[in-house]
């Protein structure tokens, strides 16, 4: 099994005809994810042909599930355009949104997270700015490379794409149940928590892998969480031990402001937690490999 | 992106809301001249993005003009905790009788808006919360309803605000909620908020955060871009669309990706130990999908920085093919030769992923004596940080 995306998952792609969303629309039919359609107003009725797989376009989110049942989607949408196609999605009902879009305002990102809670919580956001999800060997909603790891027993969450990529390699003999990368925005849909929690749940999944990186305080509430509610074993990574407060690392989110959101504040909670924390990517790809190997 | 307080006011003041008249000058003879404008006492103000102002002597009143001048002289110029002060603010005054607290701003950990407001305003909102927790409203803000009057009349009430104020501050606190949400604001700060002589309420400070992601529905907030705190690099990577953050190191860095070039300083910190305290001299992000271009454009950005002694190249390709990085490397470096400047410093380069063999063969074929393959990233951070301490 895996968490949140399986083979049996039915994906449609907002955001299909432009450039984005077609090129990795093509990539993630390659990956063998079940795509049953893409959504466009202008171009509703029409088909796109990616190597022979003739996807069909909707007008909307709503058509695209009576039409096909689709029950994930993921948003390849310019920023401007990002809080109206995610809400369309939440309207829908869909279970899974998952938002690649860079660069969202946040005031957009809340507006769609408080519309999503005040209708009943009913689809589960992943981002924005995030990688999305992978259960490898059986489908791929996203832009993460699905030939760097095959299936396993590692649940694998994370702020970073590339980190996330490059804890697949070190760990890839092993394989991975599913990965998902949370993004690092200010404001996100789906939670380290919320990963933990179905990690735990998950009977397919060993151990867990959590990559966290400055900014917030989510790594710590995740500590609190881990705490009170995880039994696997968790082995955790946090980027950004040398940043100097005040500077705006790449990701919206990844800011140290004060005394709040150091790396160093991270890791002593999740170590209070039990969580042995790699220095480097490769030694807490070491961490895990004495997880698995006892196991 | 953070406001001076001038900007915060100026902003404020467009939103209707009730400042103090006054301007913003960058010579004595302009602050004289809005003081003489004014035509009453007048105070002068530093304007830093940093606290603590008052007490380096950065405020000053002013009874006319000339004094005026003379306190602008000293201030203008003046080092405020390693910030050099280039613009004053010059206003009227007001005598104050009351300071409030009042403020908007993104509540990261419940993902919604927060407001907090407080009758004890005037000093540090940290410190009221600490000894006088009772006197500091936390109010979370639904996003899609956002501050209506009858909300605000809710926040006035539970905070305490006296009766003599209350409709004052019930309408300050939805016309600077609309502001924080037209403004694409994540912060608006208004410490004191102030009742002076005659009863009128005010907001005496401005302290004013955007949501750089919203540019491209405010064209206006690019004026905002405080060109002159910005370091020289961090301009140019600017212009060339780089996602680049000077620091004060030897090993130039650059890697795809926000979480991987961060982890990448921290891997080169910590190698750079055992040579001596070598450190990381910069943030840069290539992103996904870099072309030789891109490259190019990083490795002259880093290699113009006069503290890089060496640079660690550190890609893991995802979308990013390593063939394309590695041919960026080789382009960048016959471009940059092209163009007649020198390259002496040596590159340590590691590729994994998408297309790793083709880039290290490229890379190996190029024979280029700068550029030298590390198969793993830690090996490479700590290859990269002797070169630096072996070139300072």
């Amino acid at each position: 099994m895996a968490i949140w995306l399986t083979k049996d998952s039915k994906v449609i792609v907002q955001g299909m005809t432009g450039s984005e969303g077609s090129k990795h629309t093509r990539r993630m039919l390659a990956a063998g994810t079940n795509i049953v359609g893409g959504t466009n107003p202008r171009k509703a009725g029409t088909q796109v042909d990616f190597d022979g797989a003739k996807v069909p376009v909707f007008a909307n989110v709503a058509e695209a599930m009576a039409e096909t049942g689709a029950d994930v989607s993921v948003l390849f949408v310019p920023p401007a355009g990002t809080k109206g196609a995610a809400l369309e999605a939440i309207d829908a009902g869909i279970g899974l949104a998952v938002v690649i879009t860079e660069g969202v305002p946040v005031h957009d990102t809340a507006e769609v997270w408080a519309h999503a809670c005040a209708t009943g919580n009913r689809t589960r956001i992943i981002g924005p700015n995030c990688p999305g999800i992978i259960s490898p060997g059986q489908s791929n909603a996203g832009i993460i490379p699905a030939d760097i790891t095959g299936p396993g027993r590692i649940g694998l969450v994370s702020k970073s794409g590339t980190l996330t990529y490059q804890m697949m390699y070190e760990l890839r003999d092993f394989g991975f149940s599913t990965g998902v990368g949370i993004g690092g925005d200010p404001v996100i849909g789906t939670t380290h928590i919320d990963a933990l929690a179905a990690f735990q749940d998950d009977p397919e999944t060993e151990a867990i892998v959590m990559i966290g990186e400055i900014g917030g305080d989510a790594e710590e509430r995740a500590a609190e969480f881990i705490k009170a509610n995880v039994t696997k074993p968790v082995v955790g990574y946090i980027a950004g031990f040398t940043a100097p407060p005040g500077k705006t690392m790449g990701h919206a989110g990844a800011i140290i402001s004060g005394s709040s959101g150091t790396a160093d504040a991270k890791k002593v909670a999740l170590e209070a937690a039990g969580v042995r924390v790699g220095k480097t990517p490769s030694e807490t790809a070491r961490l895990m490999r004495e997880v698995m190997s006892g196991r | 992106m953070d406001l001076y307080e001038y900007q915060g006011r100026e902003l404020f003041a467009r939103h209707g809301l009730p400042v103090l008249d006054g301007d913003v000058a960058t010579t004595p003879d302009e602050a004289a001249a809005i003081a003489e404008r004014l035509g009453v006492r007048a105070v002068v103000k530093a304007q830093v993005k940093v606290g603590g102002r008052g007490k380096a002597g950065g405020v000053k009143l002013a009874e006319n003009a000339e004094e005026l001048r003379g306190h602008a002289e000293r201030i203008l110029g003046m080092d405020i905790k390693g910030h050099t002060v280039h613009k004053v603010m010059v206003t009227t005054t007001a005598a104050i009788e009351e300071e409030y607290y009042f403020s908007y701003l993104l509540d990261r950990a419940n993902r919604t808006f927060l407001c907090i407001a407080s009758t004890a305003g005037g000093m540090e909102i940290e410190q009221v919360a600490e000894t006088d927790p009772e006197k500091v409203v936390k109010m979370p803000i639904d996003a899609v309803k956002g501050v209506d009057s009858a909300t605000a009349r809710e926040i006035v009430t539970k905070a305490g605000f006296p009766a003599d104020v209350a409709d004052q501050v019930t309408e300050i606190a939805v016309k600077l909620w609309q502001a924080f949400v037209a403004e694409d604001a994540t912060l608006v700060e208004v410490n004191p908020l102030a009742k002076v002589s005659g009863g009128k309420v005010l907001l005496l400070d401005a302290k004013v955060t955007l949501d750089e992601n919203a540019g491209f529905r405010h064209p206006e907030h690019a004026e905002y871009e405080d060109k002159s705190a910005v370091d020289p690099l961090e301009q140019a990577a600017k212009a060339k669309n780089l996602n680049y953050v000077k620091l004060e190191g030897q090993v130039g860095i650059i890697g795809n990706g926000a979480g991987l070039v961060m982890s990448t300083l921290d891997v080169v910190a910590y190698a750079g130990e055992e040579f001596g305290g070598v450190r990381p001299a910069n943030f840069l992000d290539i992103g996904g999908g870099a072309s030789a271009q891109v490259m190019a454009n990083g490795l002259e950005i880093v290699l113009s920085d006069p503290a890089v002694k060496s640079v660690f190249v550190n890609v893991f390709g995802g979308i990013t093919a390593c063939d394309a990085v590695a041919n960026g490397i080789v382009q960048a470096l016959a471009l940059l030769g092209e163009r007649g400047e020198q390259v002496t410093k040596p590159l340590v380069v590691r590729l994994d992923g998408n297309n790793a063999e083709e880039g290290r063969r490229i890379l190996d074929s190029a024979n280029n004596p700068l550029i030298e393959r590390v198969d793993t990233m830690d090996g490479a951070a700590k290859r990269a940080a002797e070169l630096a301490a072996a070139g300072k």
